[in-house]
């Protein structure tokens, strides 16, 4: 257990040094590599943690079986990105159709609680995509070649730090200045980089579903 | 102009489009269960709003309930409270709910479909990935987060982006002992986990349409096992026979008029698709998975790749893939050894699985290495194997049916398979430690687990089949 805690607090002291010019509009932070594909939701919340009745405190139990050797947190697993001291940071970077499988929001809330404000990757899973920005969460889809080159300068240099300028949409890695461009539709950027949310703009047109119901 | 089912039926639901974003979608029918649930109910509480149009919600409780002595208090806390909040919120938002106990109660995608709540030309959400499964009687049926969740309950409304449209055709005759979960698992074998992200995608062709509605079900189910927003299927006669004088379908006129609305419900001849794929039905061979996601099954005779024939970028994936397994690439599949057999979950849970299991295993015994699990999809379900004799038939083989849930394809309950040993199972997802933690699981037919069943092996069915 005690081996845990220094780690998180360790992580927790690289996280306050990571540099935010503003907390929408742009991240800029070191990042945790997991170059695997096909990551679903399953691994990123083991079912059985779902039974809470509240958003809160998903993150310690992020990625738990991938985290812990037979499900027990005084042995975790070294190799596991999550628990390698030199990496840390508010973005997570992971291999091509992160988030797939269950509809679970647990996952993006277990992403956000951990510490992480955006997620890279070469290619989303929808109804994952959808739960991330509900929570301020940024899913940012590069190419595979952006994505591998990202890779490497982690791999490289675990400090390498990251841009994402959510505001003129692009992702840049500062070591070298490389950047790319992300898509994001005009209506969620609006919601993110406002903090507004889409229950608040139902909220806000239920006259016209009411028409819209009175006239089907 | 020509259009495809999936325009018919969302255009008749878009109360109005969001500039360079999303279209405000209305929800005809919202599924809701225990898992997903409290939490929206919580931000309803929080901004002190009730359920929008509560009649248009239907709940149960499935993910996390127990399949032996549901007549007795839920053993575990968390599962208990999580059941209990549900019946609180539901109580407290006028909301339907058909919970343990109830003659109704089971997998919120069993259900739906045999009370005839799901109809052709609906909207249908619910918190669960396999929300997908509805779309097999021409509908737009997808899996939503509980933040969606919220706004569907607040409003009855989504705000949804129009995916791509494709077309899946599967053309000819089946071949003996292939059944549509073979089918389902083939055509993701050859589009992977991922083929399909991004798009709605209707099944069609001649082996489509000659497939039960519980089959069909279990073809438009897993559609989100390639990353498909929703599956859908163009409703036909079969279709409407199995709504007819189901307990909420629509009854006398009301039947006559909608009859002729859902025979529009079809793609029109000319109509154009982002992406079209045709499959020949004689290709298909009953499936196994050998992997750790949906994609990576092979016909049950074939040989799992070698990692030579595996994607330069996708081998660290395949290798911690098949170690996770156990197996090693190029190895056989048939005659590998299997500890659990899981008959049920929302892929394949009906009565049609039941009778397909019980014909299969009658008169036989079950191998004594194996464990068998075969959990109904609902007490409907459960009724009617034990008004059948399945119940005995299966006991009789040395089977035991236990009570209505998602059970072992998921392990939120009890019902989990012990570390490192291999499940095969009917339920929709291979994932490391899906079925409990290490856990290995091979995804197959009701039929081929049913073979496992009584040889203790992965095999060929077709080798048992006159």
């Amino acid at each position: 257990m005690s081996i845990n805690i220094n780690i998180e607090d360790e992580k927790k002291k690289n996280l306050s040094t990571a540099k935010f010019q503003s907390e929408r509009k742009v991240i800029q932070s070191v990042a945790v590599p997991i170059e695997l594909e096909n990551i679903d939701t399953d691994q990123i919340i083991p079912a059985r943690f779902l039974k809470a009745t509240t958003r809160d405190g998903f993150g310690k139990n992020l990625f738990r079986d991938w985290r812990y050797e037979n499900n027990d947190e005084t042995k975790p697993i070294k190799d596991f990105a999550l628990n390698n001291r030199i990496y840390s940071g508010k973005i997570l970077v992971a291999g091509k159709n992160f988030g797939c499988g269950s509809s679970r929001e647990h996952a993006a809330w277990a992403i956000k609680d951990y510490g992480f404000d955006a997620v890279v990757s070469s290619f989303f899973a929808d109804i994952f995509k959808n739960n991330a920005l509900n929570n301020f969460l940024l899913p940012v889809q590069i190419s595979d070649v952006f994505l591998q080159k990202i890779f490497e300068a982690i791999k490289e240099n675990a400090n390498a730090e990251i841009e994402i300028n959510l505001e003129e949409q692009y992702i840049k890695l500062l070591s070298t200045g490389e950047q790319e461009s992300f898509e994001i539709n005009k209506y969620k950027k609006t919601c993110l980089l406002n903090g507004f949310d889409d229950i608040d703009y139902l909220l806000n047109i239920k006259n016209k579903i009411e028409a819209f119901e009175a006239a089907s | 102009m020509a259009k495809t089912l999936f325009d018919k039926i969302w255009e008749k639901h878009v109360v109005q489009k969001i500039e360079d974003g999303p279209s405000v979608l209305y929800i005809d029918t919202h599924f809701i269960h225990e898992v997903t649930s409290p939490q929206a109910f919580a931000g309803l509480n929080k901004r002190g709003i009730k359920v929008f149009r509560p009649k248009q919600v239907v709940a149960t409780a499935d993910h996390n309930v127990p399949t032996l002595n549901q007549h007795l208090p839920i053993k575990e806390e968390l599962s208990r409270l999580q059941v209990e909040a549900l019946i609180k919120n539901c109580a407290e938002h006028n909301v339907e709910l058909y919970g343990l106990g109830h003659p109704y109660q089971g997998i919120v995608h069993v259900i739906g479909p045999e009370l005839g709540i799901t109809q052709p030309g609906k909207t249908i959400v619910c918190g669960d990935s396999h929300t997908s499964t509805h779309g097999a009687f021409g509908t737009i049926a997808f899996g939503i987060g509980t933040s969606e969740v919220e706004m569907v309950l607040a409003t009855q409304c989504l705000l949804q982006s129009k995916p791509k449209l494709m077309r899946i055709n599967v053309e000819g005759e089946l071949n003996k002992g292939v059944v549509s979960k073979d089918i389902i698992l083939y055509i993701i074998s050859i589009i992977s986990a991922s083929g399909a992200t991004g798009y709605a995608v209707e099944f069609a062709g001649s082996a489509i349409r000659s497939l039960s509605m519980e089959a069909r079900m279990t073809i438009c189910n897993m559609s989100i096992e390639m990353g498909a927003r929703c599956g859908l299927i163009a409703p036909d006669e079969t279709t409407f026979n199995y709504i007819k004088e189901k307990q909420f379908a629509p009854k006398n006129n009301e039947w006559n008029e909608k009859l002729i609305y859902w025979k529009t419900l079809f793609t029109d001849a000319d109509a154009m698709f982002d992406k079209e794929i045709n499959i020949n039905a004689k290709d298909i061979e009953p499936m196994i998975t050998y992997g750790t996601n949906p994609g990576m099954g092979i016909g049950v005779t074939k040989n799992i790749p070698a990692v030579n024939n595996v994607d330069e970028k996708e081998k660290t994936y395949y290798e911690k893939s098949l170690h996770y397994m156990g197996l090693e690439a190029g190895s056989k599949m048939k005659g590998k050894k299997v500890d659990y057999v899981f008959i049920g979950s929302c892929t394949n849970s009906r009565i049609e699985d039941l009778r397909m299991v019980a014909n299969f295993v009658k008169g036989k015994q079950k191998a004594n290495n194996v464990e068998v699990w075969i959990v109904p999809g609902s007490k409907q379900v459960e009724a009617q194997a034990q008004k059948e004799g399945l119940d005995k038939i299966l006991a009789e083989a040395g089977f035991m049916l236990r009570q209505p849930g998602c059970s072992a394809c998921l392990g939120m309950n009890e019902d989990k398979i012990p570390a490192g040993k291999y499940c095969i199972s009917t339920s929709n997802r291979n994932f490391e430690g899906r079925q409990g933690p290490n856990a290995r699981t091979f995804l197959a037919s009701p039929l081929t687990a049913a073979l496992a069943a009584i040889t203790g092996e992965v095999g060929d069915v077709r080798e048992y089949l006159n």
